[in-house]
């Protein structure tokens, strides 16, 4: 599988997605400059964490402006695989690759602490390791994560099962306790039409190597691998 | 370049006096240029002397402190302490003080102080991988508290979580003595390897002197003489002097430094931070034994019409000053334009030795380096030390009417209830090796691509510092060596920031000497050495200053991260077992503050030796794996840490009778120090005669299991109960207006 991992002015999640990726597929990815023209040949592209251009204006809306993204927005319609973490997701939305935006948290305040998710879904590339219904420990760290849309998007997102992973309690139900900044329906990650895009708030970097205290992040690497050898 | 003498501005010893220099210090001045100075020569004179800048007051008293080991590599004096960590890796770290700023305004004042703690490491080449910080904040209901602890962790977390640096622990406590005084410590740790370590001194003439980073501004000017005065009720009027940040910039910093650094082509580099351009041209020609010309004319600036005493003088952050090598002009260009960065070569290294600065023609400074760089004040101020309170016997001091009220009391209390609301704050987990988080004795980190972890803490107790400067100090460095040990690491060295009111009070200068006196006896007796560090004076209002507190941020190495031990309980049915001497000390102790509203009496004393045989055995037990959780005993005495314990693993203890001579109160609330509770399989017989055998008191305290405190057949304390106690304050607290 090759992978490329896009590098924007304040990324800082760019250097762990990178070591679960080498750790968990194999293969390290490519690290790309935002300032290039071109992605090289890949099967997938990783939009990391961080705070690009300093989520100055609002979160992601430069990066989506920077040289690489005309290349990727035409690969990602050609079916690349694209993985939107945190910023990365802020990125897509913002480029409209994925509907809806990314607002400042319901409490106001960056929240850093694991959530635990239901995976909604095991038939996609991104899932397929996981069991539909599990729910899975891994940490978010964001200011601005409280997805919202239109309620006639919602719907959709909703009917066409494009909602991977939602916030839930550890039981597994997705109530307003276990919703950490207010995402309409819980949205801890969404797809696209295609099902080849993912954009998702939560770190599955960071909770997927036992010394860190877990590793049910580590399965979605997998799950890539297992997808897009 | 002009050649003209230095305009002679109107400098009158009433202008000096306004810059915050004596009168002798100006006849000083007079003397050393044998002339009167420019406006600019004088406001670097003033930053140069400000006690921020100069230590003028405690210079002569840090000398004391032991500074060598076998794994120091660089001791104070640079930006930051260098020690060793084997295998090539070597950790940078220091901490400073922002407090005067922080109060002025919080979250700017705050975030600037995460800010120059990282360029002060990432300046000698390391990758900046843990940032603590020790806050003080005033009584929970004073009018001022909530806006400025809110500002505060917003502007740290606003910092580090840009750049991408986890914020990993410290401290946060509350005292009415801090009410128009807070402290903001901020900490810094990084890793290099030990044959790329970059230093300041500018050796060599003829070198070009480059300007890289943000542009400069007015902002800031005179950062470094506000925080070497007191305040007044006028300190609002201060808020033009703090300086803003750009984490964003500083991020690009960081990445553009380090990119430069992986190549041979830097001589000397310097963060430009108190006293700006100034200080670090000083410290840079200096330390390389030459003299540098500056045209300021080509420094970036951020504002029309700046003056040569702006630039001079301007905090503005995310600046760097280097020395480069010849030839290496181009290659350090293009990485910086790569990252957006200003990069402008300013000046030239030259066999003057004195710092001259050219603007429009002018000569607007013409001064000798060596002579500002070393011959700034120092004084030996008078000091008094009073003798200090007896100790009280526990007996003497009343019990509560039951155990688990105090417990319910002290646990839900601002001073030991949880700190997640401040930590989940901060980004914790960034880079992905916090392989021990917040609310642990120290945060462990491991060291990037190995199994090696890097432990850090921050600690000081100021009410027993108040009580006791010299006990107090002891005690600083003992904790924090403790706090380390108890997570198996081996604790190397120190930095330390020292918070204390006005020098020129003998009572005020009284508790720096004690404080510093403690400090090196226990830092000789642990073989603990400072590396670096920094001195905040003046922390007063109205003359009121805050309690000493001296805070000490120390680290510690993990040979291997899976024989590392945490707080929490991990399973029932284990063994409890108390390391170290029982003599129920209640003097100072948050049982007489929080049960009984006293501060009387002795802080509990430091047996220094036996403080390092319970800590060696306690590290082997870890590193044997014999152990299964380890906490030691601090704050809240005995039932406290139990229940920390407790509540981090989410399991129930139940407590052993105690069958000796003190008072049931004294065994659960008394803060004797050098103990540690360990957790271990069993029924513990064998880390008991371990025990023995180092000459140290063990006894069983308790068992693991259930869902409750359990003491005897008096009480049970449900820890769901206690959950709520323990992480409902502060956020209730913060969530009422």
């Amino acid at each position: 599988m090759k992978s490329s991992v896009i590098v924007f002015p304040g990324s800082n999640c760019d250097r762990d997605v990178a070591v679960s990726l080498k750790q968990l597929t194999g293969h390290a990815p490519a690290m790309v400059w935002h300032g290039d023209a071109e992605v090289p040949d890949s099967d997938l592209i990783v939009l990391p964490g961080g705070f690009s251009y300093g989520d100055y204006l609002r979160s992601g809306a430069m990066a989506a402006h920077s040289p690489i993204m005309s290349d990727i927005v035409a690969k990602a319609r050609s079916g690349v695989a694209v993985l939107g973490i945190c910023n990365g997701f802020q990125v897509l939305t913002e480029t409209r690759l994925l509907p809806g935006i990314l607002m400042r948290n319901a409490s106001l305040k960056f929240i850093c602490r694991d959530v635990t998710l239901r995976v909604e879904r095991n038939d996609t590339i991104f899932t397929n390791r996981y069991r539909k219904g599990d729910v899975i420990k891994i940490p978010v760290a964001h200011h601005d994560g409280n997805f919202f849309s239109d309620d006639e998007t919602i719907r959709a997102l909703e009917g066409e099962g494009r909602i991977v992973l939602r916030y839930c309690d550890a039981g597994g139900e997705a109530s307003g306790d276990a919703n950490p900044n207010g995402s309409c329906a819980n949205i801890a990650g969404i797809l696209d039409k295609s099902g080849r895009i993912l954009g998702l708030m939560p770190h599955p970097e960071r909770l997927a190597d036992e010394a860190l205290g877990g590793t049910d992040g580590a399965p979605m690497f997998r799950s890539l691998l297992e997808a897009l050898h | 370049m002009g050649s003209s003498s230095p305009a002679v501005a109107h400098v009158t010893p009433d202008l000096a006096a306004e810059h915050g220099l004596s009168s002798d210090e100006y006849a000083r001045l007079l003397e050393i240029l044998g002339r009167a100075p420019s406006l600019t020569e004088l406001g670097i004179f003033s930053v140069m002397w400000s006690e921020h800048c100069s230590y003028k007051s405690s210079k002569v008293w840090l000398r004391l402190l032991p500074t060598e080991g076998p794994r120091v590599i660089q001791g104070p004096g640079e930006n930051a302490g260098v020690v060793d960590l084997g295998d090539g890796d070597a950790a940078i770290f220091k901490m400073e003080s922002h407090n005067h700023p922080s109060f002025i305004e919080p979250y700017q004042g705050a975030a600037t102080g995460v800010g120059g703690i990282m360029r002060d490491v990432f300046t000698m080449g390391a990758r900046p991988v843990a940032n603590l910080n020790a806050l003080r904040f005033g009584a929970p209901d004073h009018p001022k508290t909530r806006h400025l602890v809110s500002g505060v962790v917003a502007g740290i977390g606003g910092y580090g979580n840009c750049i991408g640096v986890p914020t990993v622990g410290g401290e946060v406590n509350f005292d009415p003595g801090y009410n128009t005084n807070i402290l903001v410590n901020a900490m810094c740790v990084g890793l290099a390897r030990t044959d790329r370590i970059f230093y300041a001194a500018a050796k060599g003439t003829g070198h070009s002197v480059v300007y890289v980073g943000s542009k400069t501004g007015r902002d800031g000017i005179h950062g470094a003489t506000m925080a070497s005065a007191e305040f007044n009720d006028d300190t609002e009027e201060k808020r033009p002097t703090v300086q803003v940040g750009d984490p964003f910039t500083e991020k690009l910093l960081v990445e553009a430094c380090l990119e430069l650094m992986a190549g041979d082509t830097i001589i000397a580099i310097q963060d430009m931070g108190a006293a700006g351009l100034t200080c670090s041209c000083i410290e840079m020609a200096d330390k390389g034994g030459v003299g540098i010309d500056l045209k300021l004319d080509a420094v970036p600036t951020r504002e029309e019409g700046m003056s040569a005493y702006d630039m001079m003088l301007s905090e503005s952050q995310e600046r760097m000053l280097m020395v480069l090598k010849p030839g290496a002009e181009e290659q350090a260009r293009a990485i910086f334009t790569k990252w957006g960065l200003d990069f402008a070569v300013v000046g030239i290294t030259t066999d003057t030795n004195r710092l001259i600065a050219h603007h429009n023609g002018v000569t607007e400074v013409d001064v000798p380096i060596d002579v500002l760089a070393n011959s700034a004040p120092e004084y030996k101020r008078p000091w008094v030390l009073p003798d200090p309170p007896g100790a009280i016997d526990p007996g003497d001091v009343a019990a509560p009417q039951s155990i688990s009220g105090a417990l319910e009391a002290m646990i839900g209390s601002p001073h030991l209830c949880s700190r997640a609301w401040v930590w989940e704050q901060y980004d914790h987990m960034v880079m992905a090796d916090t392989v021990a988080r917040p609310g642990g004795d120290a945060a462990v980190v491991r060291i990037h691509g190995t199994n090696k972890g890097l432990a850090a803490t921050a600690d000081v107790t100021p009410r027993y510092c108040t009580a006791d400067p010299r006990e107090g100090g002891k005690q600083a460095v003992a904790e924090v060596w403790r706090n380390l040990t108890a997570t198996g690491a081996e604790p190397i060295a120190i930095t330390d920031c020292l918070n204390f009111g006005n020098p020129e009070r003998p009572e005020i200068m009284g508790q720096f000497v004690g404080c510093i006196e403690g400090m090196v006896e226990a830092c000789t007796a642990l073989e603990f050495p400072v590396v670096s560090g920094n001195v905040s004076l003046y922390n007063e209002t109205n003359g009121q200053a805050i309690p000493p507190t001296p805070a000490i941020g120390g680290i510690g190495l993990i040979p291997f991260i899976a024989q590392m031990a945490r707080i929490a309980l991990t399973a029932p049915e284990q063994t409890l077992i108390l390391i170290g001497e029982e003599r129920g000390h209640l003097g100072q102790s948050l049982y007489m503050q929080i049960v009984l509203d006293a501060k009387l009496g002795a802080p509990p004393p430091v047996d220094l030796k036996a403080e390092r045989r319970a800590g060696d055995l306690v590290r082997a037990l870890i590193r044997e794996g014999a152990v299964t959780a380890v906490h030691d005993v601090s704050d809240g005495g005995l039932l406290i840490a139990l229940s920390e314990m407790a509540l981090a693993g989410d399991i129930g203890v139940t407590l052993a009778p105690y069958e000796g001579p003190l008072p049931q109160h004294a065994v659960l609330f008394g803060e004797d120090q050098g103990r540690y509770i360990v957790a271990a399989e069993g029924d513990g017989q064998a880390i008991l005669a371990r025990a023995s055998e180092a000459g140290l008191p063990a006894r069983v305290v308790g068992h693991s299991g259930g869902d409750a405190i359990v003491m005897g057949d008096e009480s049970v304390f449900p820890l769901a109960l206690l959950r709520q106690l323990h992480e409902g304050w502060l956020p209730g607290h913060m969530s009422t207006i």
